[in-house]
């Protein structure tokens, strides 16, 4: 592990003046200082903001929620507001990580941790990601993990968030601070495609930190439920996911959010299966027809083709789910396979 | 032979060592502080193949802390004449798989060592590398003999004929990756040379081996090598044998004149320190149309490094499970530019096992005939390859009560019929085997003045229990209480003994303890039972019992039944119940031999479902190498499993009636739960693990 200063901030003002240059900021700390043993993240500087005053949850005024980015993953998983308003949301935390990653690990630092792509995580292979022009050999190597749309040449990588999912379904609002004064980011934008420049995850600059999170108020969301396929029952990052919210009335569909994980750079906001839906009739058949609207676009790898069909299924099941079903909560989330 | 009555023994007796362990009392490895120590932290070959043509050491040497930086040009010399290739660490240029230790730096602290390896430039001259297991390599060979000594190739009669006149037959293609053993503690070396010799503090499953393996590879006599090692955080195999680090930390501190701790990695093991190979496994049989095998064909072909030759025994355990007259086994091995294989729990039996009871599975369905049926038909009167009777064999028996337990009866052979909502039920069952070894080894029983025992034998807890065994063991023979008892373990200093390998460790060492305490015992009485001020001392050494055994067919055996639920949208599998019975001689611990086999049968299911190692093809090593991506079963993944067993008694074994426990437990699991995937879906999976991928387009 390289050398590095270790600062501790206690408010926002000092976090922000103390972000400069080659300084990262350490929240949890669940995937940061991993990338700091691995040689992937070498920061000059460390600057603690876990006791920065931004770790609370408040709805608000038009009811929605503010949630403080150093927030830990498990209280905002069990706070009542988002159990009852979100559901998806508490489902999607507790769905990520073991109970210990979770009691650690912070809002922002969930938004903002890297990929986990093989390739990134090892310093003596190329990628683009971590070295900009080094190649990306997950493309001809292994990408059974990677993703399915809107790659890139040069970056296949997935974006490992849970949270991240049902945030960009929620169209959530990621408050930032500098030194430029504060700016509001809304998902899923937030997060950007590799394009050519896989080397930045999001739109954040040098020196931003992120102070909260704000949730829109979505009556609907109540009616949300968060499904995540993977290998391993527990403590394993999704091979495909999905956030859905639906607002049905007499058969048809009046709204929806849906956002899918584990497929694309980012969580990936299914626009087009959402524009196929609104309006039409809640049956299995529409449900298919939006999924498949959604996966048109899609661009598997040989060796992860089958997250097509298998985005298709989960997201038809899911939306089936959330017809059929009366007692959606984050803790009536316990499909057996899931 | 005849067992020795044992009061203890049989008994579910918490471990003795218990409280030490989770005081945090309990001395590991690298828990070892001598004075003036040094960090040791290895530098692996960025290439798969080829040539060091220079390190630039000096540039480290700059870096704050740094003592020195070595490799093959200024590393000391070792010896390692008819010994293990790969501990010739830092001794060539040479380049024979990416992630082999190229150079070592020591530094005043972990930090500053781990930063100067990091920087540390190495340059080559690399060559093409072949890393991929196929059929039909060109360099596959037939080994002069299979892990540990079996030949490589058996025949009789006219497996090919017997094969085109069979009414019905089953031929498929099974294939196993490369797995990984990873230990809970990984593997960490203290090194320590002083005017006497080499002191070492290592995480090994023998540390008798280890001092014989060390001695001459620095040309020392055994005598002035210590290999120092109470308590170990698993092993599973991968610390058998002294990996290349044990020969690096003893080398880099043999440089600087200072005490070196090296630990490995999570990340580095999975280049340095054993693996399964990956298997692909041609099975046919032939059968009547009432199941009875006429043929056995049993074909695999796996890796080994080109440093040294690893052939795994895959197709060993078929040539003893059915009675058939015509069959035949074979190994072929290809020589890869990949890290050197090695033994991981149950080699051979784990992945040879998954293929034969698939086939077994799929020949089952072929002959519309009960799948515990078709093996009780099948079962042999003698071992059906050298024609010696079993000294106890009862697969029957555990096949029949494990029917019983898990409800076997009227199960309806129809694969994918069965529906709970969204999810395909299903269940298999597997036959599991182990053979039975015994090896020699010494020890010594002492009284002590204060009535007291003390009994001291080189053999190696490794988490199984055996410390606490060893002292029921001993305190049955001495006719004392536990507590009087104390069994010194885990230090090569003690009288010299087999490793915690082949789950032979408690026959080999229990042999030896009960010998040891009887001569003392003998001792006493002729005493009338007066101990001296000094005490009093005798000894054993099983050599001669050991060789002079009777010579029959010795396995332990179990059956296991597998119930799976795969979600139809998905393919996750589940693996919802898991039920093992065994028959395994007499059980001295109820508590440590159920987790032995619970452990077992956990790590089966971790095989059946997910682990697996993923070569890279372009880059030549393990991809995956951290447990977020090399993926253990969770306790998510094990939710109802049982473990029970069956009475055996069996008087030629050793004098307490045992056979080995430490392997059987993943023996079958895989197949078990393939077959029962197969009863849920109708999929046929032949190739592990069984992940969603492989089913998602099947189900749906």
């Amino acid at each position: 592990m390289r050398p590095f200063a270790y600062q501790r901030a206690t408010d926002v003002p000092s976090a922000v003046a103390a972000g400069t240059g080659q300084a990262m900021y350490l929240g949890g700390g669940t995937n940061l200082v991993d990338l700091m043993r691995l040689g992937v993240a070498t920061p000059e500087v460390l600057v603690d903001v876990t006791r920065v005053p931004f770790d609370t949850i408040e709805e608000t005024p038009g009811g929605g929620l503010l949630i403080g980015a150093g927030v830990r993953n498990s209280d905002l998983a069990a706070h009542p507001l988002v159990l009852r308003n979100y559901p998806m949301l508490a489902q999607a935390v507790v769905a990520g990580g073991s109970g210990q990653i979770r009691n650690m690990a912070t809002v922002a630092g969930n938004l903002l941790q890297r990929t986990r792509c093989s390739y990134f995580q090892d310093i003596t292979k190329p990628c683009n990601k971590r070295v900009p022009g080094s190649g990306c050999p997950a493309r001809e190597g292994d990408h059974r993990n990677l993703a399915i749309l809107g790659h890139s040449e040069a970056c296949v990588a997935t974006h490992p968030s849970d949270m991240a999912v049902p945030l960009a379904a929620l169209g959530a609002v990621v408050n930032v601070e500098s030194s430029g004064g504060p700016r509001a980011i809304p998902m899923p934008g937030f997060h950007r495609l590799p394009g050519d420049a896989p080397e930045r995850d999001t739109l954040l600059r040098p020196g931003d930190l992120v102070t909260a999170v704000e949730l829109p108020a979505l009556p609907f969301a109540a009616r949300s439920r968060y499904r995540k396929v993977r290998d391993r029952a527990s403590f394993a990052f999704a091979v495909v996911s999905v956030a859905a919210a639906l607002d049905v009335a007499d058969g048809v569909v009046r709204d929806c959010r849906i956002a899918l994980g584990g497929v694309a750079h980012v969580p990936w906001r299914a626009e087009r299966a959402e524009a196929a839906l609104r309006g039409a009739p809640a049956t299995a058949e529409e449900f298919a027809r939006a999924a498949e609207a959604e996966l048109a676009q899609a661009s598997p790898l040989p060796r992860n083709a089958f997250k097509v069909p298998l985005a298709r299924n989960v997201l038809v099941r899911t939306l089936l789910d959330l017809t059929a079903r009366e007692d959606l909560t984050a803790a009536g989330d316990t499909g057996e396979t899931s | 032979m005849t067992t020795v009555a044992m009061p203890n023994v049989g008994s579910a007796l918490d471990r003795v060592d218990a409280l030490e362990k989770v005081t945090g009392r309990a001395r590991y490895a690298y828990e070892n502080f001598p004075a003036d120590l040094a960090y040791a932290v290895p530098v692996q070959a960025t290439i798969a193949k080829g040539e060091i043509s220079a390190v630039d050491v000096d540039a480290v040497l700059q870096l704050p802390g740094v003592i020195a930086a070595i490799w093959h040009a200024n590393a000391p010399r070792l010896a390692p004449r008819n010994g293990d290739p790969e501990l010739a660490v830092l001794q060539s240029s040479r380049v024979a798989y990416r992630g082999q230790y190229v150079a070592v730096v020591v530094a005043e602290t972990l930090e500053s060592a781990s930063e100067a390896a990091r920087v540390l430039r190495v340059r080559y001259d690399a060559d093409e590398h072949d890393v991929e297991l196929r059929p039909g390599h060109p360099g596959l060979y037939r080994p002069d003999h299979v892990n540990p000594y079996f030949p490589t190739d058996t025949e009789q009669g006219d497996p090919d004929a017997a094969l085109a006149a069979a009414r019905v037959v089953v031929d498929a293609t099974y294939s196993t990756p490369a797995e990984h053993n990873n230990p809970m503690e990984p593997h960490a070396t203290v090194a320590v040379w002083d005017a006497e010799g080499l002191t070492v503090y290592d995480s090994t499953q023998g540390a008798s081996n280890i001092r014989d393996t060390l001695a001459p590879l620095f040309g020392l006599p055994p005598g002035s090598v210590r290999v120092i090692s109470p308590h170990v955080g698993g092993g599973f195999g991968a610390k058998a044998r002294a990996h290349p680090h044990v020969a690096l930390a003893a080398l880099a501190a043999k440089q600087v004149g200072r005490p070196v701790k090296l630990a490995v990695t999570r990340q580095q093991m999975f280049a340095v320190t054993g693996y399964r190979t990956p298997t692909i496994q041609r099975v046919r049989l032939g059968a009547d149309a009432d199941g009875r095998l006429t043929a056995i064909v049993h074909e695999a072909i796996e890796q080994s490094s080109t440093v040294s030759e690893f052939a795994e025994q895959t197709a060993v355990p078929t040539r003893m499970m059915y009675a058939a007259p015509n069959r035949r086994t074979t190994h072929r091995l290809v020589r890869l530019d990949v890290p050197t294989p090695s033994w991981m729990r149950a080699p051979g039996e784990a992945p040879g096992m998954y293929a034969l009871e698939s086939a077994m599975d799929e020949l089952a369905i072929a002959c519309r005939i009960d799948p515990i049926e078709l093996r009780i038909r099948n079962e042999p009167d003698v071992d059906p390859e050298s024609g010696r009777p079993f000294s106890s064999r009862n697969l029957v028996a555990c096949l029949r009560e494990g029917a019983r337990r898990f409800g076997w009866a009227g199960r309806d052979p129809e694969p994918g019929i069965r529906r709970e909502g969204g999810l395909l039920v299903g269940t298999g069952v597997a036959a599991s085997v182990f053979p039975v070894y015994r090896m020699p080894s010494q020890a010594t029983a002492r009284a002590e003045p204060d009535g007291g025992f003390t009994v001291r034998i080189a053999a190696a807890d490794i988490g199984t229990g055996a410390r606490t065994v060893l002292t029921q063991i001993a305190a049955d023979a001495l006719d004392a209480p536990m507590d009087r008892v104390r069994v010194e373990i885990g230090d090569s200093a003690l009288p010299p003994a087999w490793v915690a390998g082949g789950s032979a460790g408690t026959a080999s060492w229990g042999t030896a303890v009960v010998r040891a305490c009887e001569a003392l015992m003998d001792v006493l009485h002729g005493r009338a039972g007066d101990v001296p001020p000094e005490g009093l001392e005798a000894s054993a050494d099983t050599t001669q019992e050991v060789r002079a055994q009777r010579r029959f067919a010795q396995h332990a055996f179990g059956a296991q039944f597998a119930e799976v639920a795969v979600d139809m949208d998905t393919g996750e599998a589940r693996v919802r119940r898991l039920l093992g019975v065994f028959a395994a001689g007499r059980i001295l611990n109820p508590k440590t031999a159920r987790s032995q086999l619970i452990g077992g049968m956990t790590m089966g299911l971790s095989m059946a479902l997910l682990e697996e190692s993923v070569m890279d093809q372009e880059f030549g090593d393990y991809l995956n190498h951290d447990f977020a991506q090399y993926h253990i079963a969770a306790s998510a993944d094990v939710r109802d499993i049982d473990a029970v067993w069956i009475e055996e008694d069996d008087p030629g074994l050793n004098p307490m009636g045992s056979k080995g426990i430490g392997e059987i437990g993943i023996v079958g699991t895989a197949a078990a739960i393939a077959n029962a995937v197969h009863h849920a879906t109708g999929v046929r999976v032949r190739d592990l693990p069984i992940r969603l991928d492989k089913l998602v387009h099947g189900v749906i």
